[in-house]
């Protein structure tokens, strides 16, 4: 079981306040993902659920249990480290069995947890290795293993795929995504990339300066950002915003569209401007528009799309597809 | 991981090693003030008397005392010089692809480790003695007469000395600041068309400045003490031409007994150790993080 | 002929190197090679070929007040290092992995307690020892050489500690470790090498303290830093037997030392160059 429940959480550090008070509600098996830029209190906040900071005031509520003051042992949780946080001079397989040992379990069931989760995590062959002998997609499956070992009531997990090279960051990105839907146990995830948040979470909670901008899926927060942060942040390319008189013309202050929601012509639209960059990737071509206003934005193309440098084009944000912000960037 | 109870701990865990260096720092030195107002001679005890300013006054005009300032500046200026410029050329030399680097290294490093008497008697009886030593062996060679570098040059013979035993100690963290230079940086500047002078100006010296200011801090703190090596070599004479303020001060302590004027000269002491060492701690610590 | 000029030039700076530290090495390698001489060769003007005899070696440890010394350097240096390691681990530990705003100052107050000129408190401590029966005790220069190295001390290790990442501590605590198995699991193994150089720079340099062994010290607690400093001139110990001497005194620290070089500029220079 585990369900967690964050009462106006508040983090403070000296004078300076990390989390000005968070109200959180994470159900059992749920993925959820922490996602903001850097700085915006997204570790912090995971640390305090881990025990690794204390809360300044409000309330940590794991399973039902009041869990504000217990030590991190006591909740019942794992973590996965940015840095793995292996611990260098034992093998892999003495890491992954090191929270039994901590426990007490005799010898024996420990050697058969961690055969078990060398099993699910392909480590087998690696168990008498250091992990300085290790590549860092293999350190990272031996942190994921020590935290499997004891059969946590939730998994925590600190920007975990952030040292990894691209390619291994999508596999291990969809490995973990796998072991959440074989495992079916809670997971708490960090990062800042929101591709990472779109493609994992059942839940995203999108942080700002240690407040929560906006709890969703990731299909509502795609399709009804709460606000002008939400919407920038979310979608890849990110979201365009157009300001001026364009957005006062749909009653609003500024309006936003992303990419994929341009209908493109080189004859005619609702606004014009000149091909800067053209980035053809055979699947898309995205297109960097210098505006006539002086606005820039990107563009995507399905398939080839053939425009060069200097060309002129015209764009039509599709029906349905434009979001409207107020002055306060709060979604109209 | 900043809890609560890790914090109590750890200041549990700091005390003793603070209390002790307290202790260490405030008793003794809290005890040479009060002593240097008293005149106290171990020779006539009981005699404890409260004097004022006596020993200072006392040593403020006595000749030797400032022979031994200008002695002991002498001394760390001229090690300081011979090691600062010896340990960047020594490094420089050393950090090139050579053969045998490490025995190289290892040979070069040894001196340090050699403790000050053994380093003073060697050079006393093996290499400046002026008849069976290495000089005078050369001297004689070429015809020339050696020379009674105790007798004639007892300071300089000293300074060459005390640089032997720390011109390694300076090599050695030069060497360190040298192979951390970036060498794409080097690269570069080899593009750029820069000259061996003008990378070792532009590049390599900036680059080892924190080095070297490290090296000019620590040693100074060592070579204000130097004291085995006058004891074993020239017993501060002849006169007072090799005494230094430590050698002073302890002649002053445990020849003379005179325990006020000792005191009085430690807490002269402890001022110009200060005034150095606030001048150089301020340079270091602009040049530390 | 890039090449061959590469080639040339190396040649040269490994002869120019070879030079230089061979000079620098020479009093070392004159004093061992007169240790080998018999006395009247070492008087005998200057030369490099000895007759490797031993007889110096055996006139110098057949002598008891060479033993004595001995066994007091390695008592007191070993003693007060492990003394003040005692006091520093922890203190370096709670500073490397607690730290407070202070934490830097207190640091660089230790680092000046280094900067106090020893001969400055000479008559207080010289007075203590004197009058609580300290004077010529091995316990109480073991302290006094406790004292003086522990801001080194202190220093390295909290240099070394602060290499251990804090992610693993708390990983540890999240795995359910006791403080008690923190360090005895996690911390201790990890923290041995960083502990093993400083106790290694650290016995180096009690080992040659030469100011106040020789203030604090006449026969009975005398290491041999204070036992060589008796013999200003070689009378009654000749030349060769002084050589053997010295090559006793400084052959089991200058092999340690080799083997600290690492650990030397780390120790020395606080942290400040690696």
């Amino acid at each position: 079981m585990g369900s967690i429940t964050l009462k106006q959480v508040r983090k403070t550090f000296g004078d300076v306040e990390v989390i000005p008070g968070v109200d959180l509600e994470i159900n059992d098996g749920e993925f959820v993902v922490f996602v903001g830029p850097s700085g915006c209190g997204k570790s912090t906040l995971l640390r305090l659920i881990a025990g690794l900071e204390d809360v300044t005031s409000g309330q940590i509520v794991i399973d039902g249990q009041d869990m504000t003051d217990a030590a991190p042992a006591k909740r019942k949780l794992a973590m996965v480290f940015q840095s793995y946080a292996l611990y260098p001079h034992m093998s892999v397989r003495k890491n992954i069995a090191f929270p039994l040992k901590m426990a007490g379990m005799d010898a024996a069931q420990q050697e058969a947890k961690v055969k078990h989760a060398a099993g699910i995590l392909n480590l087998t062959d690696y168990l008498d290795r250091r992990p300085g002998q290790l590549s860092g997609g293999q350190r990272q499956r031996v942190a994921i293993g020590r935290a499997i070992v004891r059969e946590p009531s939730a998994f925590l997990f600190d920007e975990p795929l952030s040292n990894l090279d691209a390619a291994l960051r999508v596999n291990m990105r969809v490995e973990i995504s796998e072991l959440h839907k074989k495992l079916a146990t809670t997971m708490i995830y960090v990062t800042h990339d929101q591709v990472e948040a779109m493609t994992m979470a059942d839940k995203i909670v999108v942080l700002r300066a240690g407040l929560i901008e906006q709890v969703g899926s990731p299909l509502e927060l795609y399709r009804n950002p709460a606000n002008r942060f939400v919407a920038g942040f979310i979608g890849s390319p990110n979201m365009n915003f157009l300001e001026g008189e364009t957005a006062r013309a749909m009653g609003a202050h500024a309006i936003g569209v992303r990419p994929e929601h341009f209908d493109l012509s080189k004859t005619e639209g609702l606004v014009a401007g000149t091909v800067g960059v053209a980035e053809h990737l055979g699947s898309d071509t995205f297109l960097h528009v210098h505006l006539d206003g002086g606005t820039q934005v990107v563009v995507r193309a399905k398939g080839e799309f053939p425009v060069d440098h200097g060309d002129r084009i015209y764009l039509t944000p599709q029906d349905g597809r434009v979001y409207r912000f107020d002055e306060k960037g709060l979604a109209l | 991981m900043a809890t609560r109870q890790t914090q109590s701990l750890a200041r549990l865990m700091r005390a003793p090693a603070i209390l002790l260096l307290l202790a260490w720092m405030i008793v003794p030195l809290a005890m040479t003030l009060y002593y240097s107002f008293l005149d106290y001679n171990l020779l006539n005890p009981g005699s404890a008397a409260w004097t004022g300013f006596f020993n200072y006054r006392f040593f403020y005009t006595d000749p030797a005392f400032f022979a031994a300032i200008g002695n002991t500046l002498i001394l760390v200026l001229g090690v300081l010089a011979i090691t600062v410029i010896g340990g960047i050329a020594i490094a420089l030399l050393i950090d090139r692809p050579i053969m045998g680097q490490g025995i190289v290294r290892i040979l070069i490093i040894s001196p340090f480790f050699v403790m000050p008497p053994v380093a003073a008697l060697i050079w006393k009886n093996m290499i400046m003695h002026p008849s069976y030593g290495v000089l005078a062996d050369m001297a004689r060679f070429f015809g020339v007469q050696p020379v009674d570098w105790f007798a004639q040059y007892p300071l300089l013979s000293i300074i060459i000395i005390v640089a032997w035993q720390w011109l390694p100690f300076a090599t050695l963290i030069l060497l360190t600041a040298l192979q951390s230079l970036d060498s794409e940086q080097m690269e570069a500047a080899e593009m750029d068309g820069a000259s061996a002078w003008a990378k070792f100006t532009h590049l390599i010296l900036p680059h080892m400045a924190r080095a070297i200011t490290v090296v000019i801090l620590i040693q100074t703190i060592f070579l204000l003490g130097v004291y085995a090596e006058i004891l074993v070599t020239t017993n501060g004479g002849p006169g007072n031409a090799s005494t230094n303020l430590t050698y002073l001060i302890y002649r002053a302590a445990r020849l003379n007994f005179d325990i006020g004027g000792a005191a009085a000269g430690g807490i002269i002491a402890v001022v110009l150790a200060n005034i150095v060492a606030i001048f150089l701690m301020r340079a270091v610590g602009k040049n530390l993080d | 002929m890039a090449r061959a000029t590469t080639q040339r030039s190396r040649i040269g700076w490994t002869i120019a190197a070879w030079f230089v530290a061979l000079l620098i090495f020479f009093p070392i390698l004159y004093t061992i090679i007169t240790s080998l001489k018999t006395e009247q060769e070492a008087i005998a003007g200057f030369d490099l070929i000895p007759s490797f005899t031993l007889s110096s070696f055996e006139a110098v440890q057949s002598q008891n007040s060479y033993w004595r010394p001995f066994t007091n350097s390695v008592i007191l240096s070993l003693g007060s290092t492990l003394l003040a390691l005692v006091v520093a681990i922890p203190a370096a530990w709670a500073m490397a992995f607690s730290p407070t705003k202070r934490t830097k100052d207190i640091l660089m107050w230790m680092l000046s307690t280094k900067m106090m000129p020893a001969v400055a408190v000479l008559v207080p401590i010289y007075l203590i020892f004197l009058r609580t029966g300290l004077m010529d005790t091995r316990i109480g220069l073991t302290v006094l050489l406790m004292l003086i190295n522990l801001p080194i001390v202190v220093w390295m290790l909290y240099t070394y500690f602060r290499e251990i990442p804090g992610e693993i501590l708390e990983a540890a605590r999240m795995d359910g470790a006791s403080l008690r198995n923190e360090i005895l699991y996690v911390l201790t193994p990890m923290a041995v090498p960083g502990i093993a150089s400083t106790l290694l720079l650290n016995v180096i340099l009690a080992w040659n303290e030469a100011f106040w062994t020789i203030q604090l010290t006449t026969t009975n607690a005398a290491p041999l830093s204070a036992f060589i400093a008796s013999f200003s001139s070689p009378q009654g110990l000749f030349w060769a037997k002084l050589s053997a001497a010295s090559v006793m005194a400084i052959a089991p620290i200058l092999v340690l030392g080799w083997f600290s070089q690492k650990q030397l500029v780390r120790g020395l220079t606080f942290g400040a160059v690696k």
